[in-house]
């Protein structure tokens, strides 16, 4: 907007409030009768749904299924549903970075003094598409499995020590939410972008999943800094892998 | 001295004049007598006077309450909405906190328990509390699109877009420190996941996740900063930030529905702004 358009619109806007109504009583009851909805709503939610509480945190089971609360999952399926290899790594991790600057910059690159959204068409086809694709994500993301569930026995010919190395590996994959991208047997997502690692000690030696896991090819993230700071969680990952045949 | 022009208020609100001869409660004129009615409304017009004396709140409190709000429709009270959603949530939340332990070792959950199964309406306060999150979750995203779509980020109001963005962050954040503090499977598991998926975000994301877990290990005192995050940093901020976005709101004026025009042409004596 130019200097004239904001003194433009200053000028109409002063008009327009001047035709309006005292912000009390009038905007204040309306108001209130909105509160009184959102305060029914909930407390029928409450009464309706209660809360219920799990089992006690666990923090050696890997069978769980988290579910983060229903709005989050949209932010979960983007790291599973964007497609590269064409979209670079920073694609991949950057998407809800940069849609978060978008939305703060949008009043700095949607400078026209146009208001009425049947008359901005680029800003009327980006808010449908965004809403269309969070109820997609956030569908989708309520469909999927978890990734931080790894059901999967260890091998009964291990050792016990092996079979602890195992499950402690088997541990930091959970957590390190690999199965976002991967396929492990019956866990992980089937429509992730990496390959099934089901069998993967079977055509990669212990080192070369190492060196992978350090220098992956995009768009896996690199899993370097475990290596870096935590040397004996990041072997037991590697013996896990290598153990998977 | 100057008086301020009676307020704009609609005439069933208005104080009547008195007819001649009474003086509001069928006293007769003169009497001498002060009913107690008359002495308990004295009483207040006192202490309110002696407040404004020190302070002048009357002024700004008019300047807010009596601005003039151009037409609008229902969609302009997604706002409020999501304001009151979030003192709803502040006064259950203080509630829960009166029971809460955020001890991870023992205790966390324990309180939960109690909270759920014994406490008087515990459950009730509780399921409160989180259908409230959701409640506010979606009212926010409702009124971030109206503003979208009516074009209300647009000048002069950039300011309360990026505020409102920052609130809406924080809103998020809330849910998410939130989320562990029950201290069951589906908290703890979640929040592992989160903290580590937040990890891979470029530039800040490993700091982040190891602020948020105190340290590179998700332990004991994980809960702990949770819950100084939940109970304290964030609300704080949110209070803080709510408070320059309706400040910007009543300054700036609330926008008018993009459809509308002004009915007659200006006349030249009524610009204020
Ligand atoms: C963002 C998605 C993503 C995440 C998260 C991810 N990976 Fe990968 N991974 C991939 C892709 C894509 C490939 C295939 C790369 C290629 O073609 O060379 C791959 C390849 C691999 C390979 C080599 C397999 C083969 O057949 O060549 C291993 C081993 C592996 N990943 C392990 C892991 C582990 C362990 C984790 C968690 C610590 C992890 N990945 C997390 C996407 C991901
Ligand atoms: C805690 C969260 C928030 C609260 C309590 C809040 C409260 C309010 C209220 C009461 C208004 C007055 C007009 C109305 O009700 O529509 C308003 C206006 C506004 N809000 Fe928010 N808001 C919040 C979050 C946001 C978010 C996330 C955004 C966008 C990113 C935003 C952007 C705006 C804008 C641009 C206006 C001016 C609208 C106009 O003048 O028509 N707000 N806000």
């Amino acid at each position: 907007m130019n200097q004239a358009e904001k003194e433009a619109y200053l000028r109409e806007y002063s008009i327009l409030k001047n035709e309006g109504k005292p912000f009390f009583p009038y905007a204040v009851a309306k108001d209130s009768a909105m509160a009184v909805i959102v305060l029914l709503v909930i407390i029928f939610l409450s009464l309706m749904f209660g809360a219920e509480l799990g089992p006690k945190a666990d923090p050696t089971t890997t069978t769980y299924v988290p579910r983060p609360d229903w709005y989050f999952f949209f932010l979960f399926e983007v790291l599973r549903v964007i497609k590269p290899p064409v979209w670079t790594q920073l694609a991949t991790i950057g998407v809800p970075t940069v849609c978060m600057v978008l939305l703060f910059l949008l009043p700095f690159y949607d400078r026209s003094p146009e208001r009425r959204i049947e008359r901005r068409p680029v800003a009327l086809t980006a808010g449908i598409l965004t809403i269309m694709a969070m109820a997609y994500l956030t569908y989708s993301g309520a469909n999927a499995g978890s990734i931080s569930v790894v059901a999967l026995k260890a091998p009964s010919n291990l050792t016990p020590s092996e079979t602890a190395t195992f499950n402690a590996g088997k541990l930091v994959m959970g957590q390190s939410g690999c199965l976002a991208c991967h396929r492990l047997g019956d866990s992980g997502n089937s429509a992730g972008v990496g390959p099934n690692l089901a069998r993967v000690g079977l055509y990669l030696k212990p080192a070369a999943i190492a060196s992978t896991l350090k220098n992956p090819t995009p768009p896996m993230p690199s899993f370097r800094s475990i290596a870096q700071q935590y040397p004996t969680k990041f072997k037991d990952l590697v013996t896990f892998l290598s153990d998977l045949q | 001295m100057p008086r301020l022009p009676t307020p704009p208020i609609p005439k069933v609100l208005q104080p009547k004049p008195k007819r001649p001869g009474q003086n509001g409660n069928g006293n007769e004129h003169g009497s001498g007598k002060v009913s107690p009615a008359e002495a308990a409304q004295e009483a207040g017009v006192t202490v309110v006077d002696w407040i404004d004396e020190r302070t002048s709140l009357s002024g700004g409190l008019r300047w807010l309450m009596f601005r003039k709000v151009p037409h609008g429709n229902w969609f302009y009270t997604l706002g409020s909405a999501t304001l009151f959603a979030f003192l709803s949530q502040t006064i259950t939340g203080v509630f829960l906190a009166m029971y809460y332990r955020p001890d991870a070792t023992g205790g966390a959950y324990e309180s939960m328990r109690y909270i759920v199964d014994d406490a008087f309406l515990g459950q009730f306060v509780r399921g409160m509390h989180k259908w409230g999150a959701s409640v506010m979750v979606i009212l926010i995203f409702l009124h971030m699109g109206r503003t979208f779509f009516f074009g209300a980020y647009k000048y002069p109001r950039e300011m309360t877009w990026i505020i409102g963005v920052v609130l809406l962050i924080l809103t998020l954040a809330m849910s998410f420190t939130g989320y562990l503090l029950p201290f069951d499977d589906r908290a703890y598991w979640a929040t592992i996941v989160g903290v580590n998926i937040n990890g891979t975000a470029p530039f800040l994301g490993p700091y982040i996740s190891d602020f948020l877990r105190a340290g590179p290990e998700f332990g004991a005192t994980t809960l702990s900063r949770f819950y100084a995050i939940h109970m304290l940093l964030v609300p704080g901020l949110i209070i803080a930030l709510i408070s320059v976005h309706l400040y910007l709101v009543a300054k700036l004026g609330i926008t008018a529905p993009p459809w509308t025009k002004p009915d007659e042409e200006p006349e030249l004596d009524v610009a204020e702004v």
